[in-house]
């Protein structure tokens, strides 16, 4: 595969609930390593647009091209495994669980030994556990959570239970990383710091990321480039600054007639 | 103890390699696991670390910048340095951009080592006004990939440089390490000074060794101690326990984050452990809130048997009789309270537990103590190396900070300011002599600048430092260290600042602790948006005023303070910080900053108004100001008639 051939393609993409028209032939093509963000007014379909990516929504028509090949229909857990990992917009971890065990659990894919094993600690389940565990001791490294290691993460401040959402998605170690609003909810501090965090991984592993913010800053700050979706039909697409420009992007924040 | 008798700082290091090899050095947590670095390990990295900064340049005399936690990687740079003659300069990890630019040009740095992208990013900033520093070298290359400027490096790369010209001139370390006297300067320390621009203090390897083996030599520090440092390494006490740990052969263990200290703490459970008053305070607080969320038979238990320890604990630990029956319940509460809550705090095996730096509150020295933790206190200044007083075992009391140390001479001079002299006594400040010979008398004590009384058994007593103690109007004496750290006490008050000099009665600032207040707030179901909010709260002025009853009781209780009972004061909308050059970052309050800036909030406290409002900037890390508005309540308070308590 050539550097410059997209990861994943999405041609004429259209979704409908019933009489809704979330998506209305919707085509993008996603870049290796690149910063990717997708924007647009409330009800833009921006998340349906997340849950097409990785296999929650199927598309009613149009075609999804996954490193040059054509995706099948197939289930979340099925592109996870291909190498897509995502967040959620209102974090969903495990909350009686503390920071290490939820970042485990995106190691689960990558674990070979049977739940009985597992569950009796035994042999390989045992060497297992201590070679993923290292796996996520280098996340919690990597995110500076190590205060908070053993904490329960229903006790944590917002900010870090994104911090973790994002450590699990890692920890998983995706070719793409689909974040949906990482910085909702956070104070400035906790914008900057993951701001930082959404760099260094682009930057130190080369992940492929797309994220859905509402925070003009922050997108204009750290994305290479930025899809703009409105009423479900993509109405501009190029650099951060192109897309400041565009006559369109700016009604449509801005609201015109229709 | 280790016979270690090496003259200079990093001979002492080699020397350990040779004699105790095989034992631990230096202890750090990667990936959630404690790893160790051995003496032999320890003098082999810093061999490579030295020789790879020779063949960048680095020569004898030059000034190496330390900035960073506390890491093992990071202690190695001194060794290193010292061990080439080059001197090593510590500086303050929190610091801000500005703050590195003085001390870099005073000492014509030309090398730093960093820990970080985030303090490398700092030194770049200010890298074009520091003609002199030339090299910058970051341990964690996190984050550092795309930085090409050619004069920043990875340690890592420098070690393994350093390991090819150690082949190729195989004599020459070997020669740089010999060639090391003891007199030689090993270290210039900048003391941030509540007052005017910072002076650095030259110690030399003869200065840090003797306070260090006195130390050791009181204590009976040796290999199989272990300590846990966390203390900023730019602070003269880190060092001194650094050298300690050197010159004993004990380990020496870096917390994980300056946030997972007590976790760290627990899993290391160090045999001797310092800590800022700061630290010990905030542990009690934590307990006493934890306490008040347990049932009701954990608290009953608990306020039993504190109340037992607090009626027998010192006296036991000061090895004093009390008692069959006493004996008894302090050993049953040893059981089910103290030693368990040992254990928790990682503190079990802690056969000396220090604090130093500032006074500690009564209760929180005793409480320590009675349940079986030596707590006891060290005085002394960066310029005598760290070590003037230290408690003996046996005969430790908050009320003084001990008797001095061996070798160690103390005398009060008239008007009375603590005069130290001892093998610790500095070299001088770099660049400074007329700072110099103000700070030394003619017979060559050294002047402390603080004002103190010895007592009759020959312990020195701490009063304030001797340019702040002041008079009222009526001519009664104004301690304000004194009657601020009464009130820091009380776990809801982070900070105060008292003021009366030259006055007809005392008023304070006060900070509230945003955790124990924040607690207190949710158990009375009292929402608020922040620190400014809360502060400003109904609630919160009545809890803080109670406080600060107790404490003009207190002081009501002493004939020569009682006019100093606090009448009224105000909550601060923001908490003093050193960021905003309020506190020393040593957290030492500076008064004339805080007189400048919240001039008007003192003459409203000697009005009659009720409240007040302000609009104050606040610095950010990074060097950005935001602005706070506020309305400011003040408020009065009882006070107590001498005599009627």
């Amino acid at each position: 595969m050539n550097v410059s051939d997209p990861i994943l393609e999405l041609e004429n993409i259209s979704l409908s609930f019933g009489a809704v028209h979330a998506l209305a032939d919707v085509s993008f093509s996603i870049y290796p390593g690149e910063v990717l963000a997708i924007i647009g007014p409330n009800g833009a379909g921006k998340t349906t647009m997340l849950n097409v990516i990785n296999g929650v929504y199927h598309p009613s028509e149009g075609k999804i091209n996954y490193k040059g090949q054509a995706r099948a229909r197939m289930r979340p857990h099925q592109t996870a495994v291909q190498g897509i990992a995502r967040t959620f917009q209102n974090v969903a971890l495990f909350k009686g669980m503390n920071t290490v065990d939820n970042i485990m659990t995106g190691r689960n894919l990558k674990m070979n030994t049977n739940i009985l094993l597992q569950a009796l600690y035994w042999g390989p389940a045992q060497r297992e556990e201590a070679v993923h565990r290292e796996a996520v001791e280098k996340v919690i490294d990597f995110l500076e959570i190590e205060a908070v290691r053993k904490t329960v993460v229903g006790r944590l401040p917002f900010g870090l239970q994104k911090r973790v959402e994002l450590g699990r998605a890692l920890a998983a170690e995706p070719e793409i990383l689909l974040l949906d609003e990482p910085m909702a909810g956070m104070n400035l501090e906790e914008k900057e710091d993951m701001c930082r965090f959404v760099l260094d991984v682009n930057e130190e592993f080369g992940t492929t990321i797309v994220l859905i913010e509402h925070d003009m800053s922050v997108v204009m700050d750290i994305s290479d480039r930025v899809v703009v979706l409105d009423y479900g039909r993509k109405i501009s697409e190029g650099t951060p600054d192109e897309v400041r420009g565009d006559q369109r992007v700016i009604d449509a924040y801005l609201g015109v007639a229709h | 103890m280790s016979n270690n008798q090496a003259d200079t700082v990093p001979r002492c290091l080699f020397d350990n390699a040779e004699k105790i090899g095989g034992a631990p050095a230096f202890g750090e947590k990667y990936l959630g696991i404690w790893q160790t670095y051995s003496w032999h390990d320890t003098a082999a990295e810093v061999r490579a670390l030295a020789c790879g900064l020779a063949a960048l340049g680095l020569e004898r005399g030059d000034m190496v910048a330390i900035i960073g936690d506390n890491r093992p990687h990071l202690y190695w740079v001194f060794f290193a340095s010292q061990s080439l003659g080059a001197v090593p300069v510590p500086m303050y990890q929190n610091g801000v951009a500005a703050e590195f630019e003085y001390v870099l040009n005073h000492a014509a740095v030309r090398f730093a080592v960093v820990e970080d992208q985030e303090q490398t990013d700092k030194l770049l900033e200010i890298k074009d006004q520091c003609p002199s520093l030339e090299r910058i070298i970051y341990h964690n290359p996190r984050g550092m990939r795309s930085y090409e400027q050619s004069f920043v490096h990875s340690y890592a790369d420098i070690q393994a440089k350093g390991r090819e010209y150690d082949v190729q001139h195989p004599d020459y370390f070997e020669h740089e390490l010999a060639v090391g006297k003891a007199d030689d300067v090993v270290g210039i320390f900048y003391t941030s000074g509540t007052t005017g621009t910072p002076k650095g203090v030259q110690l030399t390897s003869k200065n840090l060794l003797s306070s260090a083996r006195d130390f050791n030599g009181q204590e009976g520090l040796n290999e199989r101690d272990r300590q846990v440092n966390y203390a900023p390494m730019a602070w003269i006490g880190d060092h001194l326990f650094m050298c300690s740990s050197l010159s004993a052969g004990s380990c020496t263990n870096c917390p994980e984050s300056p946030e997972t200290l007590l976790v760290d703490v627990k899993e290391i459970g160090p045999t001797m452990f310092f800590a800022a008053p700061a630290i010990w305070e905030g542990l009690l607080t934590t307990i006493t809130i934890r306490m008040e969320d347990a049932s009701r038979l954990k608290r009953w238990l608990f306020q039993y048997f504190l109340a037992v320890a607090r009626r027998v604990g010192v006296d036991l630990l000061d090895r004093r009789s009390v008692g069959l029956a006493n004996r008894l319940r302090y050993w049953l509460g040893e059981l089910v309270i103290y030693g368990p809550l040992k254990n928790n705090l990682g503190l079990t095996h802690t056969r000396l537990a220090v604090t130093g730096g500032a006074p500690l509150g009564e209760d929180t020295f005793t409480f320590y103590r009675s349940i079986g933790i030596n707590l006891k206190q060290l005085y002394a200044q960066t310029e005598c190396s760290a070590y003037a007083t230290l408690h003996r075992n046996g005969d430790a009391r908050q009320d003084t900070v001990g008797p001095p140390c061996a070798n160690c001479e103390i005398k009060i001079a008239e008007g009375g300011e603590i005069l130290v002299k001892s093998p610790g006594n500095f070299a001088g400040y770099f660049k400074n002599p007329e700072a110099t010979r103000e700070a030394m008398t003619d017979d060559g004590w050294l002047r402390t600048g603080d004002a103190g009384i010895m007592t009759d058994d020959g312990h020195l007593k701490l009063v304030d430092r001797v340019k702040d103690v002041g008079a009222l109007n009526d001519g009664t004496l104004f301690a304000p260290q004194y009657i601020e750290n009464k009130l820091k006490f009380f776990p809801n008050i982070r900070e105060a600042v008292a003021h009366g000099n030259e006055r007809d009665h005392v008023t304070v600032f006060i900070n509230i602790d945003l955790e124990a207040v924040g607690n207190f707030a949710e158990r009375i179901g009292l929402g608020y948006s922040g620190y400014t909010d809360l502060s400003q709260r109904e609630e919160v002025y009545d809890l803080i005023r109670q406080n600060i009853e107790e404490v003009n009781q207190d002081l009501s209780r002493d004939s020569s303070l009682s006019s100093s009972q606090i009448q009224r004061f105000l909550i601060l909308h923001k908490e003093l910080d050193a960021d905003d050059g309020e506190l020393t970052r040593t957290r030492k309050i500076r008064r004339s900053t805080i007189a400048d800036r919240y001039g008007e909030l003192i003459e409203a406290l000697y009005s009659d108004k009720q409240d007040i409002a302000v609009e104050a900037s606040v610095t950010l890390e990074d060097g950005r100001r935001n602005t706070i508005n506020a309305n400011l309540r003040i408020q009065n308070v009882a006070t107590v008639a001498v005599g009627e308590s």
